[in-house]
């Protein structure tokens, strides 16, 4: 996974200063927020969903083996495979072996987000195999060149007007004057390009929203029906999961799907939710002739039984990204992860450090917009302060930063040194701010006010205010 | 409880209205004392720890939470003119606490009677009516930390009304203004984009007057309003609540 967190002050500015992806990025609050509060209001039992959710996969996550090793048994009794990868260099490479195995020249792509994880599209090109991705918006990046800026709507940064470029510049097979005005002409032709590429693709790759210990099942969560196209059309269907998706029955499964869709769109349920158990049987009409599940650690079992265990509750709904203002203010790419917004925050660090990534889980003002609608009730800032102790711990904030917090915990542990301190320097400022009681510029503040004026104090602190009271009230005695 | 049928409150003053806003606290020592509470202001705190806690330097924060609970365990309630350092010490220091059983059988006692200053007057005083008389309108900004943690929402409206106030409601009064402590200089175009979309809100009621339960949030909003060149003043509630009106308005005029 390629990242470029550390450069997030700078992408942020660029994201701030590009008027194209901050006139998309003003389509997300509205897209997705009043959808999802609906959605949750119209539900009496969604609050008590929520805590089912969080009892199922806590629950699992306290038996992952066991569940895993169920799942495992039961794929393999259906007749399909079960790869073991341990990092994403495993998982590309045993994908990559299933194609060369079945001589692929071109493999589909249902929407997929550990996929983009261990970067498997790069690994197959590289190795002369062109993956399509058949989701829209995962379709329009590809022809882009770009990565997903959001985690279920990976095209979400662009305007139509872009996507229509993109378009004309691609399908040159197409009437040169043809009418790209609406939205849906837009999905009716990139559905007419792919339809073909599904029938020449010899492997279909998807993802999965669940994996059921129960029956074997892999679940995707669609609306647009690429998914199961992608996976029944080709010879062999290649599921790639990470190991929490798991769940042990379909009545779980069945739980969480209630408050996933509601969560991440508002809809009730998802267009298609697509169970596939297996490759095609005897008397199946249709189906793949070989199932493989590639299953992803790539640093998650690493998680178990830590302080950021809880994030492998999570399922993907984009439901906090949807609801932060960082996010809305920089977009996706910004955060240089594939992972953006506070789930992303939280669990960048977990699969590629915190070294690396410990800008992400500062870029967040602890508003708890995110935990306040998070389905699996994952505490992200209460995750993401974790990762500043483990960036103390390590020294690893910049130097300015720490000996700024030293000094000023010097003096918060000593009230007395504090308080001669601020009775000198707080009347001092306010003179600072003159009769407008504002102040524009100041050394070693520009961080603040660059951007807005300071608000001079007042005079005398609080404490030497109620002093003189005090003293005064005395007197009066 | 002590017998005296007053409760002893200790007035955690908070940094920020200790440093740059000490009408607030004696708004908030005027309310309180309105209220029947018999106030008292312990001399040993500076503040609550969160600059220290939100930069992930536990040992610190540790250390400051123990300086609070010394001062303040004694006190029939704690209350603070603040949503983020009263959630600092009701919902945090307990988690803080966590693996010392002996200190945190004290935290949460002290978190038990820990309360924001307005939903303290509301949910536990029973308070409908405050001193102060405004006549004009404001807008309320729900600050995260006392919206989300302490469910601080619709006590200050109904106090604020009780005074005469018209609320006009902003678009997005739940969204984070962009102040979050160090975050507003370490993320400063970030959390300018947060604060430009917020004044843009703050500015569309048209209200007189922006007011908020939190200092921080407060500083920033009124710093940005002001260097847009906006004429709407900025309060906190507490002090159009107690009719202190006299100082100039945050950032001023």
């Amino acid at each position: 996974m390629e990242l470029t967190s550390h450069n997030l002050k700078s992408n942020a500015k660029d994201a701030l200063g590009n008027e194209q992806l901050q006139r998309a990025l003003g389509n997300v609050p509205k897209g997705f927020i009043d959808k999802r509060a609906k959605a949750a209001a119209a539900l009496d039992e969604f609050e008590a969903l929520r805590d089912k959710g969080r009892e199922i996969k806590d629950h699992t996550l306290a038996n992952l083996d066991l569940y895993l090793e169920a799942y495992e048994q039961k794929v393999i009794e259906n007749g399909g495979h079960v790869h073991w990868a341990k990092t994403a260099e495993d998982a590309r490479r045993i994908a990559l072996e299933i194609c060369q195995k079945h001589d692929a020249k071109t493999v589909t792509k249902g929407k997929s987000m550990i996929t983009e994880e261990v970067e498997l599209n790069e690994h197959l090109l590289n190795h002369g195999i062109e993956p399509v991705e058949t989701d829209l918006g995962e379709y329009i990046i590809q022809l882009r060149d770009e990565k997903p800026s959001h985690i279920i709507a990976p095209a979400i940064h662009l305007n139509q007007g872009q996507i229509e470029e993109d378009f004309r510049r691609e399908h040159t097979h197409l009437d040169e004057d043809r009418d790209m005005s609406e939205p849906e002409t837009l999905l009716a032709e990139a559905r007419e390009v792919l339809r073909k590429r599904y029938f020449e693709a010899d492997i279909g790759f998807t993802g999965a929203n669940f994996l059921v210990a129960e029956t074997g099942s892999s679940v995707i969560v669609t609306n647009e029906g690429n998914g199961d196209l992608t996976q029944t059309l080709g010879k062999v269907h290649v599921v790639m999961a990470s190991i929490e998706k798991v769940v042990p029955t379909l009545a779980d499964c069945s739980q969480i799907l209630r408050i996933l869709a509601r969560s991440a769109t508002g809809q009730d349920m998802s267009v298609y939710t697509t169970f596939s158990t297996g490759p095609k049987r005897e008397k199946d009409p249709d189906g793949p002739k070989e199932y493989h599940v590639i299953l992803l650690d790539n640093g998650r079992s690493d998680m178990l039984g830590t302080e950021f265990e809880e994030m492998l509750r999570c399922i993907r709904c984009g439901a906090c990204i949807n609801h932060c203002p960082v996010y809305h203010s920089i977009g996706g790419h910004a955060y240089g992860s594939i992972y953006p917004g506070p789930m992303g925050s939280v669990l960048t660090p977990s699969l590629a450090g915190v070294d690396k990534a410990g800008t992400l889980p500062n870029a967040s003002t602890f508003c708890g917009r995110c935990e306040s609608v998070c389905p699996m009730r994952i505490p992200l800032p209460k995750m993401m302060r974790h990762w500043r102790e483990k960036e103390f711990e390590q020294h690893l904030q910049p130097k300015a930063a720490r000996y700024g917090l030293a000094l000023w915990a010097y003096l918060a542990k000593r009230p007395k040194l504090y308080r001669a301190l601020v009775s000198f320097a707080m009347p001092a400022l306010s003179v600072l701010g003159g009769t407008k009681k504002r102040i524009s510029s100041l050394p070693l503040a520009s961080g603040w006010t660059k951007h807005r004026e300071l608000p001079a104090p007042e005079g005398r602190t609080f404490m030497q205010a109620w002093d003189q009271r005090e003293a005064l009230k005395q007197e009066a005695n | 409880m002590s017998e005296n049928t007053n409760p002893k409150v200790g007035l955690f003053v908070t940094c920020l209205v200790d440093l740059f806003r000490p009408n607030v606290g004696f708004s908030a020592v005027e309310l309180l004392e309105a209220a029947g509470c018999d106030v008292h202001v312990p001399r040993a705190q500076t503040c609550c720890g969160q600059p220290a806690y939100n930069s992930g330097d536990k040992a610190d924060t540790k250390e400051i939470a123990k300086q609070v609970l010394d001062a303040f365990e004694d006190y029939d309630y704690v209350v603070a003119p603040s949503g983020s350092c009263a959630a600092m010490i009701k919902k945090h220091y307990p988690e803080v606490f966590e693996d010392d059983p002996a200190l945190l059988s004290r935290m949460k006692a002290l978190s038990d009677k820990t309360f924001e200053l307005i939903s303290f007057l509301t949910d536990v005083m029973f308070i409908t009516q405050t001193p102060g008389e405004f006549s004009g309108s404001v807008t309320y900004h729900d600050s995260c930390s006392g919206l989300r943690e302490l469910g601080v929402k619709e006590q200050p409206r109904k106090l604020l009304k009780s005074t005469g106030v018209e609320v006009r409601e902003m678009k997005d009064s739940e969204v984070c203004c962009g102040f979050g402590g160090t975050f507003c200089v370490k993320y400063s175009d970030i959390s300018n984009a947060m604060v430009s979309k917020k004044t843009q809100s703050i500015d569309d009621t048209g209200a007189d007057m922006l007011v908020a339960g939190d200092m921080g949030c407060l500083m920033n909003m009124a710093g940005k309003l002001k260097r847009q060149g906006s004429k709407t003043e900025v309060r906190h509630v507490a002090e159009v609540l107690a009719g202190k009106l006299d100082t100039k308005p945050i950032s001023g005029s």
